[in-house]
């Protein structure tokens, strides 16, 4: 047995005796822990797990050990994501210092920086939140305008962010942001860490559409950062923050598997308009149910094309560039056909007079509607098909 | 399940696009059509292809055939939906020879086999006999009688049935009209008394034909498989088909979009190239989504019949609905786009449009293939 072998096995009988069986089930909304100095958990299951793996250094199992971590190296990180995967174990805390600000930290971070955050992050200490858009710097992200002006001491910064998720909970946040007006947009942006809990700084969480939510509006009134603070060169944020996304996408493609499905569209129409063996009685619906059915298995069928083209080596960015556009549409679509199956019934609001199921379906029809809107919208993703794959000119 | 062409299948691919562009390119069509081609087709092309093996691609060896799988066939059949290229590998390989394949005992398959592959004999599926697609509709009855059967009913619509020297007819041998149960499938020499063809000269100019079959007496041997329990028999034949349908509608669908994207970027009014206009850009972007879609849905079905997979009903009724919107959205936006061109018939979009259509209707359009895919999914 290699070594990596006979590490995967002490994993998986780590994983087997330290992983609460109650923490092997597909979490619902709202039962991940979030770490940071204001951690709660929802029972205690949870908290063990938590604590299991912080102690073994597992929040962050690739980061050095002197900064906290599991001191793994990268084969043997992919091991253990892969048994916890296995096993169906739930990651133990999410946290945006972990995922996303962490690993840049490691890459572009000064020694003070890493020492003063990382160590705390990985144990879960420090909680972060990312202030990225702005009111009125959404799709257009090098438009934003939130401003860091500098003295002896560091920064003042004076503006808003926008759609932070977890605002409220965060004790620190990196954030982007003007550092120099007269620079082309891109050039004139740093990227600051920001303690929330700095005078100035005042956090109002937004309701949805479809009802409270975790996202924030963060304001700040001559708040005062550090220079210590700043991460990377002053001015180039930019380059530090596209590093971070691609963090982002790493991640997002770890957890897309990990939510519990929501309301299945042929089962909820199939339950509304009820014909004999099985099928749906209403032709339109039912027709209308299999081109969704279609859309939905032409897009499982091309991501599962794009990692076989992935591993042959070939350029995937031409199918790779359709999949959030086709997803999010596809999505809505489908939440809005579920919607009109069940009728007025799948449109209420609180609990009297309408079941679970319905009421989910409701809110997932709402919060369907930020697929096309969030981490790039439709029409910047029609924009990037037209220019970079098909190459139309400007 | 692998769904990318390998080294073999690719090189075959690369072969076929060259021949086609080559040597039957739309404007070999174009002159079929012009010439009122009594034929639809070149015979000198088809032994062309012949000579380079696409015609044994699919059959076993030990009939003379290559054993190299649908997706090779696939691979041949995309680049010639690209040039519209007049060949008899719809009826003759992939619903002719399917059948006699998947459905013929060694004798009948010895019989059979070696003519199509040498391009000796070209087939035909006589099955529709209404405009729009529907096996289990099917009215033309047989009959035992003589020393086999005898068929009488009549055909609309059969995929070069005029050139044919053999018709695989599909008729009833029990059960009534809207029920599958009681379908059988015999072959037929086009030439046999009571058969009489006519043909159809249809939009796209492919070679349709509507045959009478007045009392027709055939052999035992005649029939492929059991009496009465062709439906499913027909159907894996007619999945083959599809997916193989669907391959060419991707190369149709290619040519449209290429060429339309080309013209976007070459076109200039009001001192730009209409490609900068951003509502052009995003209904162009919408149809490389839509074109991705379908390439992976035609990758996975011609997968699916090689594999032998339980998936490829639904994968062949997949395939072949997505298609057929997509070609539907991309030939229209391709005529749109010209602009007054478009509507030209000097310009060959018209030659595609047309085709697209007659190919989205036939063996099932988007909506029946729909409801296919509802009813095996269980829903």
């Amino acid at each position: 047995m290699d070594e990596l072998q006979i590490f995967r096995t002490g994993v998986t009988a780590w994983l087997e005796a330290n992983c609460p069986p109650s923490m092997r089930t597909p979490p619902g909304d709202g039962e991940l822990v979030m770490s940071g100095s204001q951690v709660e958990f929802q029972s205690e299951d949870q908290r063990l797990w938590y604590e299991r793996m912080r102690d073994k250094g597992w929040f962050a199992p690739g980061w050095p050990l002197d900064l906290g971590g599991g001191g793994l190296d990268a084969a043997h990180v992919r091991v253990l994501e892969t048994e916890m995967t296995r096993l169906h174990c739930r990651p133990p805390q999410i946290n945006l210092g972990i995922w996303m600000i962490g690993p840049v930290l490691l890459e572009f971070g000064t020694d003070e920086q890493k020492q003063t955050f990382l160590p705390p992050t990985a144990r879960g200490k420090i909680g972060w939140c990312q202030g990225f858009s702005e009111p009125n710097a959404g799709s257009d992200l090098a438009s934003l305008k939130m401003s860091a002006v500098q003295d002896e001491a560091g920064f003042v910064v004076n503006g808003s962010k926008i759609w932070t998720s977890h605002a409220n909970h965060a004790d620190y946040m990196y954030a982007l942001v003007r550092s120099d007006n007269q620079a082309a947009k891109q050039q004139g942006i740093s990227m600051l860490l920001i303690d929330m809990k700095s005078p100035g700084i005042e956090v109002r969480p937004i309701d949805l559409i479809s009802g409270k939510s975790h996202f924030c509006q963060v304001f700040f009134d001559n708040v005062r950062v550090p220079a210590k603070n700043l991460v990377g060169a002053l001015h180039g944020g930019w380059g530090v923050a596209k590093r971070l996304l691609q963090h982002e996408r790493t991640a997002m493609s770890k957890f897309a598997e990990l939510n519990m499905p929501g309301p299945d569209l042929v089962g909820v129409v199939r339950r509304a308009c009820a014909g004999s063996e099985g099928r749906i009685a209403n032709a339109v619906l039912r027709d209308k149910v299999a081109g969704l059915e279609m859309e939905a298995h032409v897009q499982r069928l091309t991501q599962q094309r794009i990692v076989e083209m992935a591993k042959a080596r070939q350029d995937v960015f031409r199918a790779a560039a359709t999949m959030k556009y086709q997803m999010a549409e596809t999505e809505k679509r489908s939440a809005e056909t579920m919607v009109a199956a069940l009728g007025l019934q799948g449109l209420g609001w609180e609990s009297e007079g309408f079941s679970p199921e319905e009421l989910e379906v409701t809110r997932q029809w709402l919060n369907a509607k930020s697929l096309s809107i969030a981490g790039g919208s439709s029409e910047i993703q029609l924009n990037i098909i037209a220019k970079r794959v098909l190459g139309l000119p400007e | 399940m692998a769904m990318l062409f390998d080294s073999e299948q690719q090189l075959l691919a690369d072969t076929a696009r060259d021949f086609f562009a080559q040597h039957a390119p739309p404007a070999a069509l174009r002159k079929l059509r012009d010439s009122k081609d009594e034929l639809g087709y070149a015979p000198e092309l088809w032994r062309q292809m012949i000579d380079l093996g696409w015609s044994a691609i699919v059959f076993p060896e030990a009939h003379g055939g290559l054993d190299f799988g649908y997706k090779g066939l696939g691979a041949v059949f995309e680049q010639a939906g690209r040039n519209l290229s007049a060949t008899p590998l719809l009826g003759t390989v992939a619903l002719g020879g399917s059948a006699v394949m998947l459905g013929g005992t060694e004798a009948q398959q010895a019989q059979w086999l070696p003519g199509i592959i040498a391009g000796e004999s070209l087939f035909a599926l006589a099955l529709d006999e209404n405009p729009r697609h529907d096996p289990s509709a099917t009215v033309m009855s047989a009959h035992a009688g003589g020393d086999g059967y005898i068929l009488d009913g009549e055909k609309s619509f059969v995929v070069d049935g005029g050139i044919a020297d053999r018709l695989v007819v599909v008729a009833r041998t029990a059960g009534t009209p809207g029920s599958s149960d009681g379908l059988s499938l015999f072959v037929v020499e086009a030439g046999s008394p009571g058969v009489r063809r006519q043909r159809r000269n249809m939009v796209d100019s492919r070679n349709m034909a509507a045959i009478r079959f007045d009392q027709v007496a055939v052999p035992a041997a005649a029939l492929l498989g059991q009496a009465g329990q062709g439906a499913a028999l027909l159907d894996a034949v007619l999945d083959r088909a599809r997916v193989c349908l669907a391959a060419e509608m991707l190369g149709v669908a290619g040519w449209l979009f290429d060429t339309t994207v080309a013209y976007l970027k070459e076109r200039i009014q009001f001192d730009v190239a209409i490609g900068s206009f951003q509502a052009l850009q995003h209904r162009a972007a919408l149809m490389h989504v839509a074109l991705e879609m379908s390439r992976s849905a035609v990758l996975a079905a011609l997968t699916a019949i090689d594999e032998n997979s339980p998936q490829l009903p639904a994968l062949a009724s997949l395939a072949k609905a997505k298609l057929s919107e997509t070609l539907e959205l991309v030939s229209n936006e391709a005529v749109q786009m010209h602009g007054g061109i478009g509507m030209t018939d000097e310009l060959d979009v018209g030659l595609y449009l047309k085709r697209a259509r007659v190919q989205q209707q036939l063996l099932g359009d988007a909506s029946f293939h729909r409801d296919r895919y509802a009813s095996l999914l269980g829903f």
